[in-house]
């Protein structure tokens, strides 16, 4: 069981015009399995490099159970990445993949064939032991370099986007492999994404990173009902914003004056409503609509319609929209639990 | 038309040909009794050349250990410096990249008796003249660009990744070395020192200016036979002289080629 902890890391490559990390903090709560998300290029994978001690900060200090882990050689810090390929060596065979990490640690052969046994059980792939690498489809690749990783019993894991280079249908395999592998072990685990679906499913923590730096570290659902700014509630696929002002429990807006919960941040403010929590018909915060748009999106159908001049998209269930056409005047209401100003 | 294996048996049979008919003549040479023109065969046979070529007076064998010591040096110093060279051309980018490759390849183009005759001058001022130091130093004049552009080569194709992730597993830097990274070069590294063994045995000019006749390595004493007409005696060196390139070719063309001339050996 460890705490990991990340205060204030910096790091700026040579000739970068911005920082890739700008005084990073975070506390992973031990045997936790954090996201670090954000969109490509903003620092994660160099704060997992950091992490493993591929490479070193400019700034800001790593600490595992309160002791700094700067100063230590990877080998020594219990920390084991997992990269985005498989990168198994491609002249060993699965089995010594798996056991590399421990024949580095001079294990006697037999203690290492065992431990490889219990490993390839683990990752359901008995019998493949003697393939090559190259004989692996890329979803047993993977988890032979899960494999490979967790044989080594780290302190904590580091998962570079770990499903991004897998098909479709096997991404759902292998999140659910990691997420009860990770459980079961209770292994502080960090992973970095650019899929804030991926990290929705698979986190317990997500730390959203937007131009290196930390803006919001939060349960997954919060990213949706409490977002920290609208450019958390974009990440996250907000699409309605509506600037006001809230005074008391209510907020004044284009829409006229909507009731929201107690305990806002007073004064000025973008209302967000997420498009899937507005209502069709009346209701407490009820308000006229037109509707001038409707997409179908498979599982669901997503409606644009417009209160005046302020257009809200609004996504209901392809039955409820099935009798609704574009042109049509519908009532709409906001419930004040799902409002929230930014 | 004819049929493409047809063709492709028919190539290989003259490049053998081709390969070996020169040295037919030289192999029977150096057996023979009297042999005249334009008579097919010798009069008779003899090891004379043999055993005058093996015993001390010729002065073969020793010079066979001279240019095996230089040949293994230069071969040794070559993947020394041409390893972490052909790794930073392969693997980085940087600048004036295309001159550092021109610079390289500037042994090849320049003519040795040039480089040789402008090194002379240098090296007797630094007393290099006539040692074997001074040999396998001039030597690795034309070695290094092939090793350097071979392993240049094979780390254009090489993933350092691996690397970083052999670290996070626990691998210290040597161990990397040797369970990760040298797997990976392994044969390309083989046939640049082949490459640059090969190169180092074939130098004369540079051998002769730098070695001054001192440093008498086996193509300066087959030279020197082939020069005063024992036709015999140099057939018998050249026999010795060609064995390496046969022995290198024959236990190493697995790895060059991916497959055997001699099976299971």
């Amino acid at each position: 069981m460890t705490v990991l902890s990340l205060q204030g890391l910096g790091l700026t490559y040579p000739g970068a015009a911005r920082p890739a990390l700008d005084g990073l903090t975070l506390d992973v709560p031990s045997g936790s399995l954090t996201a670090l998300l954000g969109p490509s290029g903003c620092g994660k994978t160099t704060a997992l490099r950091i992490i493993a001690g591929l490479q070193a900060p400019d700034a800001g200090d790593v600490t595992m159970d309160g002791v700094s882990i700067l100063g230590q050689p990877p080998e020594a810090r219990g920390v084991v990445m997992m990269f985005q390929a498989p990168l198994l060596f491609p002249h060993l065979s699965v089995a010594g993949n798996i056991g590399f990490g421990l024949r580095m640690r001079h294990l006697p052969r037999g203690q290492v064939s065992a431990r490889v046994a219990e490993m390839l059980d683990l990752v359901q792939l008995q019998g493949l032991g003697d393939r090559k690498p190259s004989e692996l489809s890329g979803g047993q690749a993977q988890r032979v370099a899960l494999a490979r990783a967790l044989i080594l019993r780290p302190k904590v894991l580091l998962l570079d986007e770990p499903l991004s280079s897998l098909d479709a249908h096997l991404r759902a395999d292998m999140r659910d492999l990691i997420r009860g592998l990770q459980r079961s072990l209770g292994i502080t685990t960090v992973f970095v994404t650019h899929d804030q679906e991926e990290a929705v499913v698979l986190a317990d923590r997500i730390a959203l990173i937007l131009d290196g730096q930390l803006r919001q570290y939060d349960r997954p659902e919060a990213f949706y009902q409490r977002p920290a700014s609208q450019a958390v509630a974009r990440f996250f696929g907000g699409r309605n914003f509506v600037p006001g002002r809230v005074a008391g429990a209510v907020f004044d807006c284009a829409l006229g004056p909507l009731t929201v919960a107690a305990g806002m941040t007073q004064g000025q403010g973008a209302l967000t409503i997420r498009p899937e929590a507005v209502r069709i018909g009346p209701g407490v915060n009820g308000l006229m609509a037109v509707v001038t748009d409707r997409a179908f999106l498979g599982t669901q159908t997503r409606l644009v319609v417009r209160v005046g001049d302020v257009p809200l998209e609004v996504v209901v269930s392809p039955d409820l929209a099935a009798g609704i056409a574009v042109g049509q005047a519908v009532q709409v209401n906001l419930p004040p639990a799902a409002l929230w100003v930014v | 038309m004819m049929p493409l294996r047809t063709v492709r048996v028919l190539s290989g049979v003259l490049l053998t040909l081709w390969l070996i008919l020169p040295l037919i003549p030289l192999a029977i040479w150096s057996f023979a009794r009297g042999w005249r023109f334009p008579a097919l065969l010798p009069n008779g046979w003899t090891l004379q050349a043999w055993d005058y070529a093996l015993s001390p007076t010729s002065g073969v064998v020793q010079s066979l250990g001279v240019t095996v010591w230089i040949g293994l040096c230069v071969t040794v110093l070559s993947v020394l410096i041409g390893l972490p060279a052909g790794r930073a051309l392969g693997l980085y980018q940087f600048r004036g990249k295309p001159l550092v490759h021109i610079i390289i390849l500037a042994p090849l183009i320049v003519p040795g008796i040039a480089v040789g005759l402008g090194l002379q001058g240098v090296f007797t001022g630094l007393g290099l003249t006539q040692t074997v130091t001074g040999v396998v130093l001039v030597h690795l004049i034309p070695t290094l660009p092939y090793m350097i552009l071979v392993m240049a080569g094979v780390f254009a194709n090489y993933d350092p990744r691996f690397e970083d992730q052999a670290r996070s597993l626990g691998a210290s830097p040597l161990q990397i070395w040797w369970h990760v990274t040298l797997p990976a070069i392994r044969p390309g590294l083989i046939v640049g020192a082949l490459f640059a063994f090969l190169v180092s045995w074939g130098q004369y000019v540079l051998t002769l200016l730098i070695g001054g006749g001192r440093v008498e390595t086996l193509p300066l004493l087959l030279f020197n036979f082939a020069a005063s007409g024992r036709n015999d005696i140099t057939g018998a060196i050249g026999m010795i002289y060609i064995l390496p390139g046969v022995l290198i070719l024959l236990l190493t063309d697995r790895v060059v080629t991916g497959r055997s001339l001699v099976g299971r050996l």
